[in-house]
């Protein structure tokens, strides 16, 4: 979306200085979504569509409710459909509203090289500011959730944004607003967490012995939340990470190699330049001209 | 193109041509490359029209670089094999560096240095290539996994910056031992130059009297 509050970012990408933050005194936001309510009827997915104006290209039945395939470009959220059979012998269908989980520390903000490109509002949303992002695909690497898809038509990247322009002006998100059963709720953090906890007595108390909050500290904790009946096995919902992680090899290359390879390249560079100052440059002396040439005046000499 | 009497051609015009290409595309290649690596140096990129043209233009740029590296492979690759004179002149590497030309060992047409230079570029372009076309999202984004993608990011920043120290190491010897460079501009050196740096190589033109056939190659 467009770059609508800009004094209270807490992360701005491929930035050393600090961001304007000056009106950050906010409360952190999030989504809870409550899986086990949902009755997968794609409400949010029609409902962001809508507010965002996207409209994904119609594409070809793949013999899943999934619909569309992927998430993409145009869809940043995605219903995903998973049949689990449980120890029991019985079918669990476990539908989960896939997107961006807004981490509180984003792997696609690290990895991107474009100033201000991905941002991060004290509300804890991660937004990317499309006009300043160049295509290269790094936050698709920097992503422990595959979530940010790139457009074959500008070169942008695209993910959900939690309505950054909704909340801004004290709106839930789209999504939130459509869900008929209430799987989807909206509000500040700590009270998300409370909702969670008490629906996860409930779940509890009705048989699922694991369930529980899925609020991955790896990552710093995200403000997308699941509620999820088998919080032991995220992995059960479509892939859901178990343990996300912003990658090592991410954490390398957007981390500590980033100065010692501007260090060495300047080290290389300044130890040439004293070199040239203290021993100096290597010249030809007039000794070295005749001796050359007598070797060649011989070699001549030789010949004919 | 106006030479003395006694000049000795040391790279002839396709050399110079294929090794220039090469030069300005390495080049192009560090500033746009570095744009995208540290965000200090992101205003880099408009050297090249903004972030979007940077991001587009320098994988074309690198695909140049190998078909024009590989040329160079194929005019240069004889010349910088091996041999025993290599180990000598790295064993001797203090008075190199300190211009005592009385205690460093003849070589022939390339020092140990410049070999290194060679194989080194040899190998770092192509895995600089191979692990481009990986995270050259437009073409290839979807042709690896995203786990690939990001040890191709990875080690194609550390070849980067393994190149980038090796051109350092190669220009700055170009100008420290005084005109190299018009060797690889205008094509000659002197009978003096080519005594004092590759003493075996001026020995080798005399005995086998090439210095006149070399002399009338451009």
């Amino acid at each position: 979306m467009s770059d609508l509050q800009s004094q209270d970012y807490v992360r701005r990408s491929a930035t050393t200085m600090t961001p304007p933050m000056a009106r950050s005194h906010e409360d952190q936001v999030a989504k809870l979504i409550d899986v086990s309510r949902c009755i997968g009827c794609k409400a949010c997915q029609a409902a962001c569509m809508e507010w965002n104006d996207l409209r994904p290209e119609i594409g070809h039945f793949e013999g899943s409710y999934e619909n569309p395939a992927d998430l993409g470009p145009s869809v940043w959220t995605l219903m995903k459909f998973a049949e689990h059979e449980n120890e029991e012998g019985n079918l669990e269908w476990l539908i989960r509203k896939d997107g961006c989980m807004h981490c509180e520390d984003p792997g696609c903000l690290k990895a991107c090289p474009a100033p201000g490109a991905i941002v991060q509002y004290a509300n804890g949303i991660v937004d990317f500011i499309s006009d300043k992002c160049i295509g290269c695909g790094y936050c698709v690497k920097g992503c422990p959730f595959n979530i940010p898809r790139i457009s074959k038509k500008d070169h942008k990247s695209y993910k959900c944004t939690l309505c950054s322009d909704r909340v801004a002006v004290g709106l839930e998100p789209a999504c939130v607003k459509a869900c008929p059963t209430g799987a989807i709720m909206f509000g500040a953090k700590t009270d998300m967490q409370h909702q969670a906890q008490e629906r996860i007595v409930e779940l509890k108390s009705r048989g699922f012995q694991n369930a529980g909050l899925y609020d991955p500290q790896e990552v710093g904790g995200t403000h997308v939340m699941y509620v999820l009946q088998h919080a032991d096995k995220p992995s059960l919902y479509s892939g859901l990470p178990d343990k996300p992680r912003i990658s090592l090899t991410v954490d390398a290359w957007k981390g500590f190699i980033k100065p010692l390879g501007l260090a060495g390249i300047a080290l290389a560079a300044l130890a040439g330049f004293f070199h040239w100052i203290s021993a100096g440059p290597n010249e030809v002396t007039e000794e070295d001209e005749a001796e050359g040439e007598r070797v060649l005046r011989e070699g001549e000499e030789k010949a004919s | 193109m106006t030479r003395p009497k006694n000049a000795i051609i040391r790279y002839t015009l396709p050399n110079r041509i294929n090794h220039w290409i090469t030069a300005i595309c390495f080049v192009l290649l560090v500033l746009s490359g570095l744009s995208m690596f540290h965000p200090m140096l992101f205003f880099l990129s408009g050297l090249f029209g903004g972030g979007q043209w940077t991001r587009a233009v320098h994988p074309w740029i690198g695909v140049v670089l190998l078909l024009s590296y590989l040329g160079l492979i194929v005019q240069f690759w004889r010349e910088n094999l091996l041999n025993r004179d290599d180990a000598a002149w790295m064993k001797s590497i203090g008075p190199v560096i300190a211009n005592d030309e009385e205690h460093t060992p003849p070589v022939g047409r390339n020092n140990a240095g410049q070999k290194l230079v060679f194989w080194s570029m040899t190998l770092l372009i192509p895995v600089l290539f191979f692990s481009g076309l990986a995270i050259w999202e437009v073409y290839f984004g979807a042709a690896t996994s995203i786990p690939v993608q990001r040890a191709a990011a990875l080690i194609h920043s550390l070849a980067a910056l393994a190149a980038i120290i090796v051109w350092i190491v190669h220009v700055y010897a170009a100008i420290w031992v005084r005109h190299s460079v018009r060797a690889m501009t205008q094509g000659y050196v002197t009978p003096g130059w080519a005594w004092r740096h590759h003493r075996k190589w001026l020995l080798e033109l005399a005995q086998h009297g090439k210095t006149d056939d070399s002399r009338k190659r451009t």
